[in-house]
């Protein structure tokens, strides 16, 4: 089932802020079409969470998110939960519920597609998504009772689970250890590919940003500093000016090495 | 998994039922449980004065007891989730007091509504304020600058709020009056009547179905109201009908025995333990165990000082207190 070109994401005169303040200052991007993996990357309170729950349609924002010629933020809740799903930074504490069950709840919460209908297929996709992100053994297991990283793990279990056509990760592997942090990446790209699923995702580790993404944008101060492919958007000047660090950049297009030199001061 | 939850919901059932029985077979003239269970299906088996005693007044006693203890219990299961906060219920709240002010308005001032006939206005009017004061507490929530402690205060300043309204009230009520507001402050099964019981049956019939419906969007909600909402779940929606039965249920609840404190709070929390917070599991769950505990607290509402029948409300906060204080101790558990 793969989506046709004009199943694109486009994103036009996005903005959005809290109260009077502007954080994320009008954003075009052009179109991201189905099966791209894209990284969004930028300091510490560039607006890199505003801007995904923005697209998430969880942030008040002007401007218009259009999938194909569908207007998304224009879209009733349940009608924008079927292409769009985001994953938070973090899931909230002391929570009595198994992973198993969180990602029911996800499923069940409203439809989704490829239509489900009884408790057994429910079951069995949801079992399916947590076996492939690595998580099998912890089915049963109470969410108080993982890990940071296992939390994180299964907080990825239930977007993913939804099979969005857009899905929005924030920061999706920043509690991970090395192996997990590869096998989610690897996991993004293959259900984009299987499905022409657009995955943007907010990552700080800019040699994985680099290897696993079609493109990348650069934020900073609420607004794009660069967009394209890894070897164009992350340079030794963009570095320089958006994180004030020095670095060196090397290797093939797709395999960048980042050597962080030294911080910058103004 | 299920299966073990269904069998603890059963068992937990079977304790109520047993409960109840005990329920109707203490009181001044203690009853055999064969009695009791003579008197509800073989009354024929029985002395007619033991009939009356186990049909006319035990019984809507004991039923008042586990409605109540049901819909305060679901009341409290509803708020805490969301609220997003484990000290949230009814009473904790201010809702209860909220609507031991609306009656106390009504009984003393002597209001009146349009459509409203004269019986019904003292609970008609406690429902009123109660869900006045959800909405406010709901107002709250939704502003992020209050956060999760700040709806917990403001719960509370409502309490103290409301309590020294009534207070005033009380302060220049007339005597006649004064004993009717008395019976709300400390809440009563003593004024069980079929009336109030089928009334409360009905809002409790009439709400559950809403409840168990919005299970699998409230098991949602406690995964953050972000998660929620990007699931498909319209969460301020949900918020708002799940305060509109809250407060129906806690409004009705308190309307005919007054305040009683602490089920709301506790009955959720061990539903919770037992079972998870697979809503559809913890929503009934919770209504058992409210029921089990109200029925507990009115047999020793009966049993702690021989000879005086104690107001429940006071029996349910000293149970309630110790119980809610090893809530807030707990540590949580790290496996
Ligand atoms: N609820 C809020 N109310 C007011 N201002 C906020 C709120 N949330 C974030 N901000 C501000 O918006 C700006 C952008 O925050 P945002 O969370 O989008 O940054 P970010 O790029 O995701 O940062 P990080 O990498 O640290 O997660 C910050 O200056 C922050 O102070
Ligand atoms: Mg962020």
């Amino acid at each position: 089932m793969m989506a046709g070109f004009d199943d694109a994401l486009g994103v036009i005169g996005l903005s959005a802020g809290y109260g009077g303040r502007t954080i994320v200052h009008p954003l075009d991007l052009a179109p991201v079409t189905p099966g791209q993996v894209v990284s969004l990357i930028g300091p510490n309170a560039a607006g890199k969470t505003t801007l995904l729950r923005a697209l998430a349609g969880l942030h008040p924002a002007q401007g218009s998110v259009r999938l194909g010629n569908r207007d998304l933020l224009r879209l009733p809740l349940a009608d924008h939960a079927r292409f769009v799903t985001y994953m938070p930074q973090s899931l909230p504490q002391r929570v009595a519920l198994t992973v198993l069950e969180t990602v029911v709840s996800a499923l069940r919460a409203s439809p989704v597609d490829g239509a489900i209908g009884s408790d057994q297929a429910i079951l069995v996709r949801a079992m399916e998504v947590i076996e492939r992100v690595g998580i099998g053994a912890l089915a049963m297991t109470g969410l108080d009772h993982l890990s940071g990283g296992q939390r994180q793990l299964a907080s990825l279990a239930q977007a993913l689970a939804r099979r969005p056509r857009i899905l929005l990760l924030d920061e999706p592997i920043s509690a991970l250890d090395l192996h997990y942090q590869l096998r989610v990446m690897k996991l993004v790209r293959e259900l984009a590919a299987e499905r022409g699923m657009i995955a943007l995702m907010v990552l700080h580790d800019l040699s994985i940003a680099a290897r696993w993404s079609d493109r990348i944008l650069v934020f900073a101060e609420g607004r794009l500093v660069a967009d394209g492919p890894p070897a164009q958007a992350i340079t030794p000047d963009i570095l320089a000016s958006v994180y004030r660090v020095a670095a060196d950049i090397s290797g093939p297009p797709d395999r960048l090495h980042i050597d962080l030199r030294d911080i910058l001061d103004d | 998994m299920m299966q073990r939850r269904l069998q603890l919901l059963l068992l937990i059932g079977l304790l109520c039922g047993l409960a109840f029985a005990l329920d109707i077979s203490t009181g001044p003239s203690s009853l055999p449980l064969r009695d009791v269970w003579a008197g509800l299906f073989d009354p024929s088996a029985l002395s007619d004065a033991q009939v009356t005693i186990i049909r006319q007044v035990r019984l809507p006693y004991a039923l008042m007891a586990i409605l109540v203890g049901a819909a305060l219990s679901l009341a409290g299961a509803e708020m805490q989730t969301i609220l997003n906060n484990p000290l949230a219920s009814p009473f904790t709240l201010g809702v209860s007091s909220a609507a031991s002010f609306g009656a106390a308005l009504a009984i003393v001032m002597g209001l009146s509504l349009p459509f409203v006939s004269a019986d019904w206005m003292v609970p008609v009017n406690a429902f009123l304020c109660a869900f006045a004061s959800v909405l406010l507490l709901e107002a709250l929530a939704r502003s992020r600058a209050a956060g999760v402690e700040g709806v917990v205060l403001f719960g509370i300043a409502l309490v103290f709020t409301f309590n020294a309204l009534v207070a005033l009230i009380q302060f220049i009520a007339s005597q006649e009056a004064l004993s009717q507001l008395v019976f709300w402050s400390m809440g009563s099964l003593g004024r069980a009547t079929w009336t109030n019981l089928i009334v409360l049956a009905l809002v409790i019939a009439a709400v559950t179905p809403f409840s168990l419906r919005a299970g699998h969007a409230m098991t949602a909600l406690r995964l953050g109201e972000d998660r929620a909402r990007s699931f498909g779940i319209d969460v301020q929606r949900l918020r708002f009908f799940s305060l509109l039965r809250i407060s129906a249920l806690a409004a009705t609840s308190v309307a005919f025995v007054g305040t009683i404190g602490f089920i709301g709070l506790v009955g959720p929390h061990i539903a919770r333990l037992l079972l998870g917070e697979d809503h559809r599991f913890l929503l009934p769950a919770a209504m058992l165990t409210g029921a089990l505990i109200m029925s507990l607290a009115s047999v020793a509402s009966k049993l702690l000082v021989p000879g005086t029948l104690l107001p429940v409300g006071i029996v349910t906060s000293m149970i309630g207190v110790p119980v809610f204080l090893a809530l807030i101790l707990r540590r949580p558990e790290r496996a």
